[in-house]
């Protein structure tokens, strides 16, 4: 999450000062992302440095000082959310690892590995969705953070689906060996 | 507290001989009112066979299957089918309605089967429509509903009366997203309400809506999901 941004974000709105600024960034993503005040001023000063947001000389440095947004800053806050995040290379996912790792451990069941971890999964989206299911109609920002996050973990269970299928077909294939997944991230990946 | 529910032992199998099957090895499972069960696993793992066993339209090879208390073998088949009509709702993934029928007529049809005089029928079935806020749509014909419409018509007609088990097979299946949340929002709330409810899903999102996930492979139960610990710790957490 891009404190800067989101920061860049609230002041396209019309000048602010810190706590207000602290405040609409919790309220605005349904409360997920607790973020101190602390932070917020650290990045506000981040951000004068570079030119992207001015602050209001008079008020001196005290809490009520307003922030704006400069026309650099909304360059900035523009570009930012139209570019994808950089996901292009596939993160070294620990359950990932975990699953290739108990296919070479003797006396592990990967079925039950697998099985673990979907139990898991389903379980937090279980909680998810009961957050989701008692939140407010018009809580807009809660449901979108709880959606993205239910589809997240969506596709990891539906991952751990898929590999358990496919490691129930793999005992047919000739010559496959448990061994043959040790490089198969860094064939992905690129990087050897 | 009495299950609504109760599968002791039961095993089904298909064919015989170097043809035999076992849908299901002995699945032990229940389900009080007010709890909505979720029974998750892949294709041929025996979740629709589950289903059609506790909905009493198959019978178990072994063990016993109770409804409301009652085991099922020990009823002749008519009183079985009195309970399938009276107390069971079902609800399927390509919603099964009549399309010569209003959804007011398809909602009503299974209280007119049970005997009850067809202004009495009407009278409920409207009442159902309108708690799923389908009101306006009574008088339209399947064919001129959406998807997600035509799927509230058939939990209308599967919570309509005094029905206390509710069974759904992919209910969500050919939804979006939002109109399959819609559709499980629905039936959580009529498990809510005091019906028991088991929902057969390959959906890991619809699954959550349940109270308790089971998870079935190769006709067995292998797992199932705890009782949710307080929600209120899951979004305050550091790690968000």
């Amino acid at each position: 999450m891009s404190v800067r941004h989101a920061l860049l974000a609230l002041l396209a709105e019309g000048p602010k000062f810190g706590l207000r600024l602290q405040q609409e960034f919790e309220s605005r993503t349904g409360e997920v992302w607790p973020l101190n005040v602390g932070q917020v001023y650290t990045t506000l000063q981040r951000l004068e440095r570079d030119g992207l947001v001015e602050s209001d000389v008079e008020g001196g440095d005290g809490p009520q000082k307003d922030f704006r947004i400069t026309s650099e800053g909304h360059r900035e806050l523009t570009e930012w959310l139209h570019t994808p995040p950089d996901s292009d290379i596939p993160p070294r996912d620990e359950l990932v690892i975990k699953v290739l790792v108990a296919l070479l451990v003797p006396g592990v069941e990967v079925h039950q590995v697998i099985q673990a971890h979907r139990r898991h999964l389903v379980e937090m989206m279980q909680r998810y969705t009961h957050v989701k299911a008692e939140a407010a109609e018009h809580d807009l920002g809660l449901a979108l953070v709880v959606d993205a996050e239910l589809f997240r973990l969506e596709g990891v269970v539906r991952w751990l689906d898929a590999a358990d299928a496919r490691l129930g077909q793999a005992d047919a294939i000739p010559g496959w060996a448990p061994a043959d997944v040790l490089d198969s991230q860094h064939r992905v990946s690129g990087r050897r | 507290m009495t299950a609504m529910l109760e599968l002791r032992g039961v095993s089904k199998v298909y064919g015989s001989g170097p043809t035999e099957v076992n849908a299901l090895r002995d699945i032990e499972l229940s389900v009080d009112r007010g709890e909505m069960v979720a029974i998750m696993g892949p294709s041929g793992s025996g979740k629709s066979t589950l289903l059609t066993i506790a909905g009493s339209l198959e019978e178990a090879t072994t063990g016993e299957v109770l409804v409301d208390g009652s085991e099922l073998s020990g009823m002749s088949p008519n009183d079985r089918a009195r309970l399938r009509r009276r107390s069971i709702g079902y609800v399927f993934q390509d919603f099964n309605l009549l399309a010569g029928l209003t959804a007011a007529e398809n909602v009503a049809l299974p209280l007119e089967l049970d005997g009850f005089d067809a202004s009495t029928a009407r009278a409920t079935g409207l009442e159902a429509l309108r708690t799923l806020g389908l009101a306006d749509r009574a008088a339209h014909f399947p064919d001129d509903m959406s998807g997600g419409e035509r799927q509230r018509v058939a939990i209308a007609r599967a919570v309509v009366g005094n029905r206390r088990l509710l069974l759904a097979d992919e209910p969500s299946g050919a939804l979006d997203s939002v109109n399959g949340e819609a559709v499980i929002r629905l039936l959580r709330d009529a498990c809510r309400t005091g019906m028991a409810g088991v929902v057969v899903t390959h959906d890991a999102q619809l699954a959550a809506w349940a109270n308790r996930v089971v998870f079935l492979r190769d006709g067995r139960m292998v797992d199932h999901t705890a009782p949710p610990p307080d929600p209120g710790s899951l979004l305050s957490g550091p790690g968000h």
